[in-house]
Parts: structure tokens; sequence; C-alpha cells
């Protein structure tokens, strides 16, 4: 059977470029970039060169970008750093109510350390309203931490407005962007969302999984969370993670020509997706944004009367991956915070199934996973109505 | 040094050919327990003395201390049948308490009527011994601080101090082999746990709904049986899908009566596989009046599906003495992992609790039962679970 996998907001299949490389990289260069002999001095070019890349996305700023071990790291450091060293000014902190739960935690943990935090509510697409943050930014506030694209919507925040009235009212106030599910797969705007910490993750964009990077704009001061022999400006110290920073510069180096158009293609398939699945007369509502508003490779879909995890598990027989926007469980109901706060009723809460694409699924295996989802829905319909 | 740990097992009740048999078995369990650390069990006066590398030897104790049948276990000291040798180890033994005040006591068990002095002479020898090297020292036969073992066996003697007690029963396998109906509850891993320490070895067989339910409840019975292996070494684990069976009961019959009608499809699976594999008798976990598929009639009925022996162990627990066990034997955090019966779609809700085997009856007569059970069982997945 055909695998079809549809889940690459949770993980990507690395290319085959990135093992190739991991595994040469792997048995050959595995020197400690801070070694003074010939093995460190290759292990530090690779990084350089991975760097490089990186920064390519960043208009370039190659110092300013730090390597972390992935995504939460990077989250961590951007947010309680940013919030540690800055605590003199204020203690006041904004973020969303949709965020990643490596952004909600963080915020959560600083509560506790006697910060207060604002969090935004969103409407049912999924936005938060620009208007309510201004009513929020007082003089205490020293970091607002706002994602890019959600990871279960797809809604795509006006982080254009949203910097630009953040740094209107103080300048001071540190913008950090969750970029986890944005990277490389729609363009990154720095300079006209005002950003000062940017986060991002390899294995998101077909690379290896134990890399990610802040980027940190000139002049952000963050207090480290670990200390260390120095590494990375002392900001994010321990023997850089080689290999993978590496596969992670590969991987961007992969995907970064012909960004937008990357996106177009992206996009067109979800719509084709989307349209083969109301081609086929099934019964489903979409989540959060319309699919030609939301992130291009997301969308969110509820089938009445079915319990999500059914259908995932029905689809897995099929051979076909998805993720279940909540975990269903008789015992102890676990919904997602992100689809109760764009207020969906239980029943739609229940059967939320998330479909994600990548450019390595092709046309013919997105409309034969669309076929193959009406297919079981029906099936799973008639046993459930019996 | 190698270490010498003892083992002691429960003699009161065995007499005649019985003791020989239930040895056996034992000797077979306790070097399938510590087969990776010691070769080396040699049985000496009603006792086992399993010879290993000293730095293992904490770990073998734990091990050996959970095969049934072991009353307790104690890592000892061998010396020569000889007073003057007794007297000196006893010395180096107890040289290590503190020299405060110390109530001591010492018990000689002699196994070998010819060694010269009887147990209480023995007892008198050594505690004057210890005394006169360290006065402290003061006899308290009712409340010591520490207790010297010496056991006179038919070549050696063996000192000890510290004792860890065995869980008791009887060797797994002795007394035959079952078939664990395993839920990936709280009750079905104890009722295994309850049947194997009355010696039976125990295959698990589960039924799994996939994709009604999830792969990961599959792996939960898997790590189940790692958590019961502990006890018997390894468990074989049946996996059967009754997915079909489910949907045929639910297009076919009132759903009310879903559960009674599966529970005796499940028993008739657990009749064909313990007759495949020679299992003379199928364990549950099921006891009277938690849910109401426990009720007398309830489990009457279900009964009624097969002919085989029905062994219900937990029959005169209470919750809370399930829950004890299930804590003490490590399996009740993974039971509470909540994938089980994750979707509710098959569920009735509310069976009923007085059924009547007639009417039954009537509903089976509409459906293929034999087909049903035919490919359920080609469905049949089995894997060895060993002990970590």
């Amino acid at each position: 059977m055909t695998e079809i996998y549809l889940d690459n907001s949770a993980t990507t299949e690395p290319y085959r470029n990135v093992t190739e490389l991991i595994i040469k990289l792997q048995t050959e260069t595995y020197g400690n970039p801070s070694s003074m002999h010939k093995k460190g001095l290759e292990a530090e070019r690779i990084i350089g060169e991975a760097r490089r890349q990186i920064a390519y996305f960043f208009n370039d700023r190659e110092s300013e970008i730090v390597f972390t071990s992935g995504g939460t790291e990077a989250n961590n450091l951007a947010i309680k750093g940013a919030a540690y060293r800055n605590r003199r000014r204020g203690c006041h902190l904004i973020t969303s109510s949709i965020e990643h739960p490596s952004v909600l935690n963080c915020f959560r943990f600083l509560e506790q350390e006697g910060f207060s935090v604002s969090y935004l509510p969103v409407d049912r697409q999924g936005f938060i309203n620009p208007d309510e943050l201004k009513n929020l930014i007082g003089q205490n506030t020293i970091l607002v931490s706002v994602m890019h694209v959600n990871n279960e919507i797809g809604s795509i925040q006006p982080l254009e407005r949203i910097g630009q009235l953040i740094k209107k009212t103080n300048p001071e106030i540190l913008f950090h962007v969750d970029a986890v599910q944005s990277f490389a797969r729609i363009p990154l705007k720095l300079k006209e969302w005002g950003a000062d910490m940017i986060s991002c993750s390899a294995h998101k964009i077909h690379g290896p999984r134990g890399a990610g990077c802040l980027w940190i704009k000139e002049g952000t001061l963050l207090q480290p969370l670990m200390h260390g022999g120095g590494q990375e400006k002392e900001i994010r110290p321990g023997t850089e993670n080689t290999i993978a920073i590496a596969g992670f510069g590969l991987a961007a180096r992969t995907v970064r020509d012909k960004l937008l158009q990357r996106t177009e293609s992206l996009k067109n398939l979800k719509l084709a997706f989307y349209n083969e699945l109301q081609k086929s007369g099934i019964l489903f509502r979409v989540n959060g944004p319309k699919p030609e508003k939301s992130a291009p490779h997301i969308i969110n879909l509820s089938f009445p009367g079915l319990k999500a995890e059914l259908l995932l598990h029905s689809l897995e027989e099929e051979g076909i991956y998805i993720s279940a926007g909540s975990a269903c469980h008789s015992r102890r109901p676990d919904p997602s915070h992100i689809l109760k706060a764009i207020g969906l009723e239980k029943e739609r809460l229940e059967s939320a199934v998330r479909f994600s694409f990548s450019l390595l699924n092709s046309e013919d295996e997105v409309l034969l996973a669309a076929t193959k989802t009406s297919k079981v829905v029906r099936e799973l319909s008639s046993i459930a109505n019996n | 040094m190698a270490a010498k740990i003892m083992v002691r097992y429960g003699e009161i009740a065995l007499k005649g050919k019985n003791r020989g048999q239930f040895e056996q078995q034992l000797y077979r369990n306790l070097q399938a327990a510590v087969v990776e650390y010691s070769k080396e069990i040699s049985k000496i006066h009603g006792r086992f003395i399993v010879t290993g590398p000293e730095e293992h030897s904490e770990i073998m104790i734990q091990k050996l201390s959970r095969v049934f049948g072991v009353a307790s276990v104690s890592l000892v000291r061998e010396t020569e049948l000889d007073i003057e040798d007794i007297k000196t180890l006893a010395a180096e033994i107890t040289k290590k308490i503190s020299s405060d005040d110390i109530a001591f006591k010492i018990e000689t068990r002699r196994a070998n009527k010819k060694f010269p002095y009887p147990s209480p002479e023995i007892n008198r020898i050594i505690g004057a011994h210890l005394q006169e090297l360290n006065p402290n020292l003061v006899v308290d036969l009712k409340k010591p601080s520490f207790k010297l073992s010496i056991e006179i066996g038919y070549s050696k003697a063996y000192l000890y101090i510290t004792s860890t007690a065995g869980p008791g029963g009887l060797p797994v396998g002795i007394t035959g082999r079952s078939l664990l109906m395993l839920s990936g509850g709280i009750d079905s891993p104890v009722a295994g746990w309850l049947s194997m320490k009355r010696g039976l070895f125990v295959e698990a067989l589960h039924f799994h709904s996939f994709p009604f339910t999830s792969r990961r409840s599959q792996e939960k019975t898997v790590a189940l049986c790692r958590k019961l292996a502990i006890y018997s070494n390894k468990i074989p684990l049946h996996m059967i899908s009754v997915t079909a069976i489910q949907k045929e009961l639910n297009a076919n019959c009132p759903e009310d009566l879903g559960i009674i009608l599966l529970r005796r499809m499940m028993y008739r699976l657990a009749e064909q596989l313990s007759l495949k594999r020679k299992l003379q008798a199928i364990v549950t976990g099921e006891s009277l009046g938690q849910v109401a598929s426990q009720t007398l009639e309830s489990i009457n009925v279900i009964d009624k599906a097969t002919g085989m022996l029905v062994l219900r162990p937990l029959l005169g627990l209470d919750k809370k003495d399930i829950i004890d066990i299930a804590a003490t034997i490590d399996t009740y955090d993974t039971s509470i992992l909540p994938y089980e019966d994750c979707c509710t779609l098959f569920l009735p809700k509310s069976p009923v609790t007085k059924p009547k085997l007639q009417v039954i009856e009537n509903y089976e007569a509409l459906l293929d039962i034999e087909r049903l059970l035919k490919e359920a069982m080609s469905s049949l997945e089995t894997t060895i679970v060993k002990r970590d």
C-alpha cells in the first residue's frame, strides 16, 4: 500500500540530500568546532556554511543567527531570555491564546516568577485583533510574542500591523515571532514586522531533528538559559550539533530558491485536496480561516459525528497519516486549546482533524487521499448511524 | 570475590513427591531469573545457594526475590564447619556495626545434626565471642537492632544479617498453563499475577478493535506483559482483532446486549486459542458487582459460551485491594494510561444487567458465529514478551 504522509506540520520527511549529508558527516566530520586542529576547523566551516544558508532568510545577517536544539529551545530562549534580561524595565508580557505550548508554557512559568501576562483572545478564524493588543500595551510592557502561522488551523497573524503598533507605542518593547510553521514555507518580513526575534526549526522544513535557530536582531539583549563554554556568542553554549546544523543549512538551501513559487504550489496542493473533498459530497466543516486565506500547507476539518481519533486510525489503515486536532479520551478529555480558543462547539472540536501538506506530496497523492477520506467517512458514518 | 545468595522457600506445606517437583521447577525458574549473572545454583539443606559476581549481588537479590515460591533471600558468607571459623567470620561480619550500645541477637539453625554443638550452644559461644570483642554489645532477644543468623549445613556454615522477603506462592509452571484475558485495565494484570502466584504459567490474550481503538493501547498490553514477565520470565502475548465482530453485532443486535454478546465471542475465541496452545484454563479479571457486565446473571450468561474452566482470582478482592496489588507489581501506572476504549462508538449507554440466556442465543442464531470466529482467529498475532 502506498503511504501518503499528510502530517507535515508535525514533522517532515527529510530530503534525500539532507540524509546523505548527515550520514557522510556523521562518519567523517566528527571534530569539535572549538578544537584548534584541522578536524575542528572543518566542523567550524560546516557550521559557518549552514549559518550563511539560514541567514539568507534573514537578509544575510548571519551574525544574528543563534543555533539551538530546535523550535522549543528557540522559543524558550527568546521569551525567558528577554523577560529576565529586561525585568528592570517592567514585568508585563503579552502573547496570544493560540500559541504553541513551547511559547504558552514559558509564559505560564514566567507568571510564577512574578511577571504578569496578558493572553490575547482570537476570533473564530483564529486572528488576534490588533486594537485589543493596543489596549493591553502599558508602561510596564517589555515583550510581545505572537506566532506567524498557527500550527493547527493555519491562521496567519497580521504581523505587520501588530509589529508597527507595538513599535509605534514604545520601540523598546521586544517583539518575538514564533515562525516554526512558516519558516521557508512563506516569506518572513523582518523589517515590516519590526521583529526582534524569530524562532525556526529544521525538521519542519525537511531537515533533521535536533536543530533550530533563533534570529536575534543586533542589539537585542537576552539572558542565556544555559552557561558554558562560550559557543554561539555565549547566548547558547554547548558543543555545537554540527551534523544537525549542517542538515538544517542544506534543507534551507534546498527550499530557498523560488520561495514564492513554492508557496503557491503548496497552496494549490491543499486546494486540490479541498476541492476534491467537496466534490465527493461528504459533509465537513473547515475550522479556522478559509482555505484560500490560511497558511498554504494546513487545513483543519471537522467531519460531523466522527471522532477525530477514529477517523485518524481508519485513514492510517488506508496508509494516510494525519493528525487529530484534539485527542479523544473518554476518561480524560483533552481538547486542543487552539480549537477551544476559536470557539468550536464540543462536537466539532472532537471531530477536528488536520491535514498538512508538503511539496514532497504529489497532486495525485493528495487527490487519492481526498477520495480515500470521503470513502472512509462514508463507511464510518454508516456504522455510527446504525 | 564471588557473592553467595541463599534462597529460602516455603517448606511447611510441602511433603513427599510434590516437594521434589516443587524444587525442580523452582530451580529452573531461579536459573532463568539470574541467567545473565550466574550459572551456579546449588542445593543445600532445603535452600538454594546462588553464586555470582559480587558487583551484581544487589540486582541478583532483587531478581531472585521476585520468583514465586521464594520465601526470602539473603546475601550470606560461607565458612568451614568449625566453631573457630564461625567465630572469626561472625566477628568480621559484625565489625562494621558501630560501637555504641547495641542490642543484638543470634539465631542458629542446625540442619546438620552431626555438628557437635546444638543451636542454643552455638548462640552462646558466638554471642560471648562478639561481646568479648566489643563490650558495648548487649543481648536482646525481643528487640535486637541487628540479628546475626547462622545456618549449619552439611558441608559449610552460612552467616548473614539481612533478608529480603520473596513473594511466596508456588513456582510458576508447576500447577499448569492458562490463558489470561488481558484488557489493559487495572484488574486483568492483577488476576494474571495472582494466578502466576499459584504456580500457573500464563499466556495473555488481548482483544483490540483497531482502528476503533488506538495502536497505543496494544503497546500498553505489551508493557503490562513486560511487568508480569518479571515474575514468570516470559509471557506469550496473543492479539486478536474483534473489529469485524463488533461491526456485525452493531448491525444486527440491540445496542444494550452488545457487551454480553461481544464477551461471549471473546470467550469462544479464548477457548479456541487455549485448545491450540494446550492451555487448561482461562483466567479473567472479572469480579462481582463492579460494572454492569459483572452481575451474577451476566457472568453466568457469558460463562455459558465456553466449556473451559474459567478462573476469576479477583472475586474475593475489593477494588482497593486490587489497586494495592497493581501498585506493588508496578502495573497500575501503565494500566491507567488513557488509551483504551477511546472511541465510545460501540459502547452501549446502559447495558442490560440481567440478560436472559435464551434471548442472547436467539440473537446469536442470526449471526454466522463460526465464520466470525474463524475470521477473528485469522487476525491472531503472537509475540513473546520477555522480562527486561
